[in-house]
């Protein structure tokens, strides 16, 4: 009896384990592939187009409205003790540390890492990958590796673009709808928010784009089941990228303070 | 001197867990002949068939391919092998991203260089020889089932393999398409004088195409032979498979059409 409960009890932490195991080794393998020729510029261009142009939109509308709402929450706080200019250091820093990083992350893995498990879970469940494989093209490197280079590489512009959207949003509640100074705003955001802020959150987004591509990538890659599997490795695709985003964005800022 | 047999399977043993799928396969695949491999469902068939191109390693065992031993090699070393299979697919595997003339000249774009011009002069050539040049434009979502079955042959024969590879080519057919796709082996193999491996568990298709037959049986080859020698067999497994499949070698023939 006890050791069938603990069996089971311990049943959850190894399937995690093997989890992390295998995606760390698609990771390894992504690398390996990643430097051996042929290399494909049209996939990847395709990839970054997908990926990072597609999502310029929707990155551009979260942004100006999480700025705004930043803006907004952060006045309303600092006006008890009467620093209503430092809404524009709070907004900067909040987005540049943290925000931008993380919600382009989220967004780009609800957009595009979905779309790649499904994309990749469709072409597993209907032979295309192994057709690919017996045709000698190396699945992971014509297929995963585009993608992941394209995620990380794209991330930290797409949290840049945040960032200038999200202050833009930022300075127009405060300058315009919450009458703070101008001058004040921006003194404030420019004595307070540091080129390594910018950088440190830019390294961040680089990293959750590989995090979040090789996890929906892998999610797909390794379906089964029809249709229906399908359906189930992206919504895990979505949900575990989305997990570890925020999992990694505590210890690697905790690094990096 | 070429060897007889093209592909040579050794003593091929494979679990999953405690699911023992192959339990000592020995086999061999003919040269320039027709070969299928026939087995209910659960026989181990497509087990088999991926270790025969590579994509599984067996727990023991050897695949001989021309004389190569492919159970020993990695990922790099199996893509100069894998260049001498053709496969076409259950359902034809055609890329949908792509159009059916994209799908036809990946192979070619991935391993020559062409120039555009030659290029497509080929596929439009192997489309044309399949029936499907005016097709070339089209993605495999707006084909029929049968197109798309001969678009993936016409994808496995551009590179002009030593062998094709059939994966259950009539599952989910109707019995009058399903001998369509029997005629297009037939024709595939008369034509383009290719080695030819068939997985079915379609005993039409084995009467129909089959010049040597082998019926795997719980994961190990039960009989291997002609149809004559399998239809002689005293062996029960291979009398009661026979006899479950319900078709008579007569019966067979009057629906191949001339």
């Amino acid at each position: 009896m006890l050791k069938e409960v603990s069996g089971k009890v311990l049943l959850l932490p190894l399937a995690f384990l093997e989890e992390v195991g295998n995606i760390t080794r698609l990771a390894l393998y992504v690398l390996y592939w990643a430097v051996r020729p042929p290399y494909r510029f049209g996939q990847l261009l395709a990839a970054l187009s997908f990926i990072g142009v597609g999502s310029v939109f929707i990155v551009g509308l979260t942004g100006v409205f999480t700025g705004g709402v930043i803006a907004l929450q952060s006045y309303q706080g600092f006006r008890s003790f009467r620093a209503e200019g430092m809404v524009g250091a709070m907004v900067g820093l909040s987005l540049t540390r943290e925000l931008g990083p993380v919600f382009s992350a989220l967004m780009v893995s609800s957009r595009a890492g979905s779309a790649m498990a499904t994309e990749l879970g469709t072409m597993r469940v209907t032979d295309q990958i192994d057709a690919m494989a017996t045709m000698a093209v190396n699945p992971v490197q014509y297929l995963i590796v585009p993608r992941v280079l394209a995620t990380t590489i794209i991330l930290p512009a797409l949290a840049m673009l945040f960032n200038i959207v999200g202050m833009l949003g930022a300075w127009l509640v405060s300058v315009y709808l919450l009458d703070i100074d101008q001058g004040v705003f921006i003194s404030r955001l420019r004595y307070l928010v540091e080129p390594d802020d910018l950088f440190g959150g830019l390294f961040k987004a680089a990293v959750f784009g590989f995090i979040l591509s090789i996890i929906a990538c892998y999610k797909g890659y390794y379906a089964s089941g029809g249709a229906a599997g399908v359906g189930q490795a992206t919504t895990k695709a979505v949900v575990y990228s989305a997990v570890s985003i925020l999992v990694v964005d505590y210890f690697l800022t905790s690094l990096m303070l | 001197m070429e060897n007889k047999d093209y592909i040579r399977i050794v003593d091929l043993v494979k679990s999953y867990g405690d699911n023992h799928v192959l339990r000592g396969v020995n086999m061999v695949v003919d040269r320039g002949v027709t070969n299928v491999i026939i087995g209910g469902s659960g026989a181990g068939k497509t087990v088999l068939l991926k270790h025969v191109i590579g994509l599984e390693k067996p727990d023991s065992g050897h695949v001989i391919v021309d004389g190569a031993d492919i159970t020993v090699m990695n990922d790099v070393e199996l893509e100069d092998i894998r260049r001498k299979f053709g496969m076409v697919f259950q359902f034809g595997a055609l890329f949908d991203s792509m159009s059916l003339f994209e799908n036809v000249a990946f192979p070619l774009r991935e391993h020559l260089s062409l120039k555009p011009g030659e290029l497509r002069e080929r596929v439009m050539k192997m489309l044309g020889l399949l029936g499907l040049e005016d097709a070339w434009d089209r993605f495999p979502g707006d084909l029929s089932g049968g197109m798309r079955k001969r678009g993936g042959v016409a994808r496995a024969l551009i590179m002009e393999p030593d062998i094709l590879i059939y994966d259950e080519p009539t599952t989910g057919l109707d019995p009058l398409a399903a001998r369509n796709v029997d005629r297009l082996i037939a024709e595939t193999a008369e034509r383009f004088r290719v080695t030819s491996l068939v997985i079915t568990h379609d005993m039409a298709t084995c009467y129909g195409v089959g010049q040597r037959v082998s019926l795997l049986h719980q994961g190990v080859i039960q009989i291997s032979g002609s149809i004559d020698d399998l239809a002689a067999s005293d062996d029960p497994v291979v009398r009661q498979f026979l006899a479950s499949s319900g078709v008579k070698a007569g019966e067979v023939e009057s629906l191949l059409p001339v």
